[in-house]
């Protein structure tokens, strides 16, 4: 049993580039279990700082631990990212399953599982690049979590989705959490983050505005910015 | 006109015939350069591959000089060569020049530098669309660079193929360092280049004819190839 890589310890988080804070000394701690959803207007630094937290950018200044120890390469094998736009290699819907499979020693029953889990088993033998983007979505999806993570990172993963596939993409998310993966998402859609959050963190500007239980948040934001925010009002 | 249609009927008589000749000459051709480019894409992939995704310092002025390689004078590719393989350079003592293996050489030494610099431009673009999710996959560099061999497969396939076509057509290395010599190491351009200077000029155009319907048939494969990976989205 692997060892616990959360609650994740964010502290002092500061990443510059260009001169420019895109980052600017982000503290907080994301919740041992859950959904916890990353909010807030474009160029708040969202996506960045998830990149940060999985080790795919690095930050200037700052610490991230995970369960309590240091963030390393290693640690990476433990989670899992799905990219707003999915990266899917130019195979077959199977191959591309298979490709992780076999590096991490899966079954291929699992794999076969996994296709028929996000409805993509009629299509196994398809190119991946020709599927539509819901379904390279779904298959990115199930290719991050065909490894069982224990953290997994969602960047803006149903932006742009037919409602069928943003559906299904939620319901596969509340599962896993459910079932102890820790699901933490970028998200631009406020009503997704109300239906699937369990913590939220507002960023914007590069900072971290507010932290904390949804339903508060969502009932009784305490900036401005968020109040701003959740009734559709430019943030600048 | 009368001689190219003559040389053209030439060529497919040959051909059709099956002149013992004509077929030796082919097949050494053939042998020679596809050699050369099986041990070239050994090299020259890896290598590519090995370019376009490391960061090192000295890496812009090594593909610098790939490219630079890729123009290269087969002439003093084979003077370069028969330096190095003639009895009083520093590898005489194999006594390779003037056999097939100096012709590979010299071949290899021409389409090293293409199938490297090309490959190299392609791996790299692979490289950007999937290096942040090797990296969150956590891919071992090896594993990495067989994946994209693999995934860039039609487009190296076109390199390769570019590659066969610069062996095959190549006569200024392979006079140098084989020497043209009847039985052992004449291959269709050498053939072409003697016979025209014996004024034979049916025999060498028809030669010409052969090695245009390969050059052709190579580039038609390569195109057939790229349009179909394109139309299954592999491309």
């Amino acid at each position: 049993m692997p060892d616990r890589l959360t609650p994740i310890d964010v502290t002092g988080l500061t990443l510059m580039s260009g001169g420019r804070c895109l980052l600017d000394g982000i503290t907080c701690r994301i919740e041992a279990e859950g959904i916890t959803a990353i909010l807030g207007p474009n160029g708040a630094g969202k996506s960045l700082l998830l990149r940060c937290l999985h080790g795919l950018a690095d930050p200037t200044s700052g610490a991230v631990t995970f369960g309590g120890r240091p963030g390393e390469a290693s640690m990476r094998l433990q989670q899992s990212f799905v990219f707003q736009q999915p990266t899917l290699l130019r195979r077959t819907v199977i191959e591309n399953m298979l490709f992780v499979s076999r590096q991490r020693g899966i079954a291929e029953a699992d794999v076969q599982s996994w296709l028929e889990k996000v409805g993509l088993t009629a299509l196994a033998h398809q190119p991946a690049r020709l599927l539509s983007g819901g379904e390279k979505q779904r298959l990115a999806l199930a290719r991050g979590l065909l490894t069982r993570p224990s953290i997994l990172f969602l960047d803006e993963a149903t932006s742009n989705l037919d409602p069928a596939s943003v559906q299904m993409i939620e319901a596969i998310t509340r599962e896993v959490a459910a079932s102890g993966t820790k699901v933490i998402t970028v998200t631009h859609d406020i009503g997704q983050a109300r239906r699937l959050a369990d913590q939220v963190l507002f960023l914007a500007r590069g900072q971290l505005i507010e932290d904390g239980k949804a339903k508060s948040f969502f009932s009784k934001p305490r900036s401005e910015e968020a109040r701003a925010y959740l009734e559709g009002r430019i943030v600048v | 006109m009368p001689i190219y249609l003559e040389s053209v009927a030439t060529a497919f008589r040959l051909m059709a015939s099956g002149d013992q000749d004509l077929m030796e000459i082919l097949l050494l051709s053939m042998q020679v350069s596809l050699t050369a480019l099986v041990l070239s894409c050994l090299i020259g992939l890896p290598v590519g591959a090995f370019l376009a995704t490391r960061r090192f310092t000295g890496r812009g002025a090594v593909i610098g000089l790939f490219n630079a390689l890729m123009g290269m004078p087969p002439v003093v590719v084979g003077l370069i060569v028969y330096l190095h393989l003639s009895r009083s350079g520093p590898f005489g003592w194999l006594g390779l020049l003037y056999t097939p293996n100096a012709m590979i050489i010299a071949q290899m030494l021409l389409i090293i530098p293409i199938i490297t610099a090309l490959s190299c431009q392609i791996i790299e673009d692979l490289h950007e669309d999937y290096r942040d999710l090797f990296t969150s996959l956590a891919v071992p560099p090896g594993k990495a660079v067989k994946a994209y061999i693999i995934d860039a497969r039609y487009s190296l396939l076109t390199v390769i193929l570019a590659g066969f076509g610069r062996a095959i057509s190549e006569v200024g290395a392979v006079i140098v360092v084989g020497g043209n010599i009847d039985h052992l190491t004449r291959v269709m351009t050498t053939t072409i280049a003697l016979e025209t200077s014996k004024g034979e000029l049916a025999l060498a155009l028809a030669l010409g004819v052969i090695l245009l319907i390969i050059a052709l048939a190579v580039n038609m494969l390569a195109s057939w190839l790229k349009s179909r990976a394109s139309r299954r989205a592999y491309a």
